[in-house]
């Protein structure tokens, strides 16, 4: 009796997980953004407190005590900063899902509908293109207050162009595939073949430029809080750490460098995950 | 071409139009206005001060107002300096941030350009992942990071420039060296991408293969298809380096627009919100434009639409 062997896997995503695994500072990038993930998510809970203060204490620099120093108000700068962390990732991750929402849902509609529906409303991602983004966020965030929900819809709402872009383009092409028609003629509705059979076959390159979003997004975030526009304390975010050390830089040089190390580490790590990924996933890109 | 342009700055118009009106409203219906902020005015004075800016008229006449004299130019008395019109202090400060951003755009290209070709010709050498590398941690550490570490090891221990200010040819160092490295970044990452891609080509065998010298195959045949990803991306990074450089503006001290711009905001300076707001729009649009024309003149290939 012939043996009946499994045939080994060997999906597209299959071969995409060995690439990326071979490309060994993605694997780095992706521990480093787990264990600083994981790190920020649990640390504050065995840390010690983020608000505490000890004023006798004052600023005094990294120690057994303190591992990375206190600052001004004799606040643990380890827990602050992994308290920061938590805040700067959520927002990230939150706002990137904001504009990931839109950008998929707007790109796949244009694309796959196509005709005058696409023509007006890539016209209308054209248009917004041409708007000063940072200075709408800015002006959002002055005039309504520092609300993080705002915050996340105003960068969210900002960082869904491309992506709706990217969709749509892809959209457009497997749209004419044999098995959209085949759906099309079992009787499937626009939305039921957008959602269940379009949106899951331009994975790939949602997947790549959702990890170089949330990057970007941190940036922007922490961009804001420098400008003073960011979250509110007590709650603090990395922006806020940094800008709050880079005021008191001169006499207490670790406020800047611990925060600032961490925060340029994340994006470090999120940049070449994300460079790995499209190399993975790209077709295109990795034939060489 | 000349109708291409026509055609593109003609459409602008709406765009711009989009612009001012979205940020008219929009600052109007916010809480605060631009004379709540100071202790609190008599009802006479009050009255007095709307008047004097119009904002004892009709909303909409109010607009239509402010309008009527952007196109003529006119972009009306700034809120929170009295005596001074917004043109002024546009005229007064643009100088100033258009002058650090060409300083760290040249910065940019002097340093991102050389080590992206060097890392797409030396590609998956040491050469390569030193400029690669390099690139990503311009793109990693934000200029509010690097502005105060810069400030911190060169103007405060090596003591070698001033911590801010805005006064000697000395005082432009830091900063646009600043904002220069994070722009360097991405135009190295750029170059690269685009060199290897075009470095594939088959015309590029061809040249070898007539026996052109490297450095001639790299700077005659491979340079102007190399460089395309890069002008694109400077269209919107030269708008972004005015506009990005509110916060080398505030860490350096330097009285430019981006600064003026967020006190604006913060005062409710209604009409030099307004003037800032379009004034980056315009520059956003007009430096598309020009990528998009350089686009051709390096690729002959892509036509005008």
């Amino acid at each position: 009796m012939i043996e009946e062997k499994e045939e080994a896997g060997h999906s597209p995503w299959n071969d995409a997980w060995h690439r990326l695994r071979r490309n060994r500072l993605a694997v780095c990038g992706g521990i480093l953004i787990l264990t600083l993930a994981f790190a920020c998510m649990f640390g504050p809970i065995f840390s010690q407190s983020y608000e505490e203060q000890n004023l006798d204490l004052g600023a005094v620099p990294p120690s057994r005590a303190h591992w990375l120093g206190t600052d001004v108000l004799g606040r643990d700068l380890l827990a602050r900063t992994l308290y920061g962390g938590r805040i700067s990732i959520t927002v990230g991750l939150v706002a990137t899902f904001v504009a990931l929402t839109i950008g998929v849902t707007y790109g796949a509609i244009a694309g796959f509908v196509g005709g005058k529906t696409d023509a007006v409303m890539m016209r209308i991602v054209d248009i917004l293109y041409a708007l000063p983004f940072p200075i709408f966020v800015i002006l959002l965030m002055v005039f309504f207050g520092r609300n993080i929900i705002l915050l996340f819809f105003a960068i969210g709402a900002v960082e869904w162009l491309t992506m709706s872009r990217i969709v749509r383009g892809q959209v457009m092409t497997i749209k004419r595939m044999e098995f959209i028609e085949a759906a099309r003629a079992l009787g499937l509705g626009p939305r039921r073949i957008i959602f269940r059979h379009v949106i899951p076959n331009v994975l790939g390159p949602i997947i790549v430029y959702t990890t170089l979003t949330i990057p970007a997004v941190m940036l922007l975030e922490a961009f804001l809080s420098f400008l003073g526009l960011g979250v509110q304390a007590p709650m603090s975010s990395w922006g806020v750490l940094i800008k709050d050390g880079s005021e008191k830089m001169e006499e207490f040089w670790w406020l800047l460098v611990f925060p600032g190390a961490l925060f340029s580490l994340t994006l470090f790590s999120l940049n070449f995950l994300g460079d790995g990924l499209r190399d993975a996933l790209d077709v295109r890109a990795s034939k060489d | 071409m000349i109708r291409f342009i026509v055609v593109r700055l003609l459409q602008t118009i709406p765009v711009v139009w989009i612009i001012i009106t979205a940020t008219f409203f929009m600052i109007r219906f916010v809480p605060g206005g631009p004379f709540t902020a100071e202790r609190a005015v008599s009802p006479e004075i009050l009255r007095n001060l709307e008047a004097h800016y119009g904002m004892n008229k009709p909303l909409y006449k109010q607009y239509l107002d402010y309008c009527g004299s952007v196109l003529k130019g006119d972009f009306g008395p700034s809120f929170k300096y009295p005596t001074r019109s917004v043109n002024e202090i546009i005229g007064e400060k643009l100088p100033v941030s258009i002058e650090l951003g060409l300083i760290s755009l040249a910065v940019a290209l002097a340093i991102g350009l050389p080590l992206g070709v060097l890392a797409a010709v030396k590609r998956n050498t040491w050469i390569d992942y030193l400029c690669s590398s390099f690139a990503l941690l311009g793109v990693c550490i934000p200029t509010f990071v690097m502005g105060p570490l810069l400030i911190l090891v060169f103007a405060i221990h090596l003591g070698w420039f001033n911590a801010s200010g805005w006064y000697t040819p000395v005082d432009r160092v830091l900063p646009s060296l600043t904002l220069g490295l994070v722009y360097a970044a991405y135009v190295a990452r750029l170059t690269r991408g685009g060199m290897l891609e075009v470095l594939s080509q088959d015309y590029i065998r061809t040249a070898r293969a007539k026996g052109a010298s490297e450095l001639r195959v790299i700077m005659k045949h491979s340079l102007r298809g190399g460089l395309t990803p890069v002008v694109s991306f400077l269209g919107p990074a030269i708008a972004g380096i005015v506009t990005g450089s509110f916060v080398i503006e505030t860490i350096f001290q330097i009285p430019g627009i981006g600064r003026e711009f967020v006190n604006s905001a913060f005062n409710r300076d209604y009409t030099l919100v307004l003037g800032t707001v379009v004034l980056f729009a315009g520059f956003l649009i007009v430096m598309n434009l020009v990528v998009d024309v350089v686009q051709v003149w390096l690729n002959p290939r892509l036509k005008f639409e």
